[in-house]
């Protein structure tokens, strides 16, 4: 290799790092800092913007969706597992929104600790399987890794 | 292996570049077209619907490669943007300006796919959560490299201000990948990963993997003919070209 290619191969490789040791800082930044959404734990701990609307994200609490009759009013509960959050919705759901699904819901904290959506959005796993194989896998759910509702994550 | 490194520093050489690849276009294309059928053929008639997602999980066979491609074509081009820096190879810098118009339409691709298929399942066309965000930042990269290249009169100089804005986006590809691990994203994590467990059965996955295939013999075709002709065109005053001119009004 000749001198000058020598020095540019070291400047091009120097500007490579640089940018990559800048970048990492910031989304190791970003990590702590920008969350996409707040989970029913960080609610408990008072850890939400009071003044302005945000996500909320969990699953749907088995047994707790109920729908107004004569209405698109909706009410359920959405739970990490560990703390749960009251949340009220008026407006069209998502196919996919379902009891035991992941959900996304955007709105305000109430001060009676209910929270209203103005948007509710539905969030899929990355698991994908024929209609035929969920159904087999629901009749007899032991130990199979591939269980729809577990996240690998 | 010896052949394997011949043929690189054939390669390297526009005139032999523009002999060699000529031969391998017509099995490029051939190959992209019969593939990306039968991967849709596949995908939409044959494969299963999914048990949650029912027959909207088939947008993902155009989807899924789209996307798949949008950060292969980027890292070959960051690769050839990189050899055009530090031993500014033609050929190298007519690959980088010709990928980044086909890898804009890719992620394009992937972005319109993705807000079609959000719309219905998520509940949104667009959300600014971490994957689709450095999706678009990705797209804006692509373009940059257009941009940068078009600005300057001397093609020469273009390419190299053009493969600076390339390498220094390559940081962007960890991003996009791992972006669903990272921070929390209405995006769904990968389903598929080259070590570890496949998330879809073999019937829904085969669909997809001949679909990346075929995109990528796609991506081979254009790539070398627009690369072809970017270097006819900076090359115009040269001998080769000229012969090749020569022979192309024999033939007409």
């Amino acid at each position: 290799m000749t001198p000058k290619r020598k020095k540019r191969l070291m400047v091009t490789l120097l500007i490579v790092l640089g940018v990559a040791a800048a970048t990492a800082l910031m989304t190791s930044a970003f990590r702590e800092n920008i969350l996409y959404y707040k989970s029913p734990s960080d609610i408990a701990e008072g850890n939400f913007p009071q003044q302005r609307s945000f996500r909320i994200g969990g699953m749907v609490k088995e047994g707790t969706f109920h729908k107004a009759d004569d209405s698109l009013k909706v009410d359920f509960v959405i739970t990490d597992y560990a703390k749960e959050v009251p949340v009220h919705y008026e407006g069209i759901l998502p196919d996919l929104f379902r009891e035991g699904q992941g959900v996304i819901a955007i709105g305000r904290m109430r001060p009676d600790g209910t929270f209203v959506a103005e948007e509710v959005l539905a969030k899929h796993d990355e698991n994908y399987m024929p209609p035929e194989v969920a159904a087999s896998l629901k009749k007899k759910p032991a130990a199979d890794t591939a269980a729809p509702q577990e996240s690998s994550q | 292996m010896n052949r394997l490194v011949k043929l690189y520093h054939q390669l390297g050489s526009p005139p032999t570049f523009y002999r060699i690849t000529g031969k391998w276009l017509p099995w490029l294309l051939g190959g992209a077209l019969v593939l990306m059928f039968w991967g849709l053929y596949d995908g939409l008639f044959v494969a299963p619907i999914d048990y949650q997602q029912r027959e909207s999980f088939k947008i993902s066979y155009i989807h899924v490669p789209a996307a798949w491609m949008s950060m292969f074509i980027y890292l070959a081009m960051g690769i050839a943007g990189f050899m055009a820096l530090v031993w500014r190879m033609k050929v190298a810098e007519a690959i980088l300006i010709a990928s980044a118009p086909v890898g804009a339409i890719f992620t394009l691709l992937a972005l319109l796919t993705g807000s079609l298929w959000g719309k219905p399942m998520w509940g949104t066309w667009w959300d600014w959560d971490a994957r689709m965000t450095s999706e678009l930042i990705l797209l804006f990269l692509y373009i940059g490299v257009m941009a940068t290249y078009n600005a300057y009169d001397d093609p020469r100089k273009g390419a190299r201000v053009a493969a600076l804005v390339a390498v220094i986006g390559l940081v962007n590809l960890p991003i996009i990948h791992f972006s669903v691990q990272w921070w929390s994203t209405i995006h769904q994590a990968s389903t598929v990963s080259l070590f570890g467990k496949q998330h879809i059965p073999w019937s829904m996955l085969r669909g997809w993997l001949i679909m990346a295939v075929g995109t990528k013999l796609y991506y081979g075709y254009s790539v070398l003919k627009r690369a072809r002709l970017l270097l006819l065109e900076t090359e115009k005053n040269t001998a080769w070209v000229q012969k090749i001119i020569e022979q192309e009004c024999r033939h007409a």
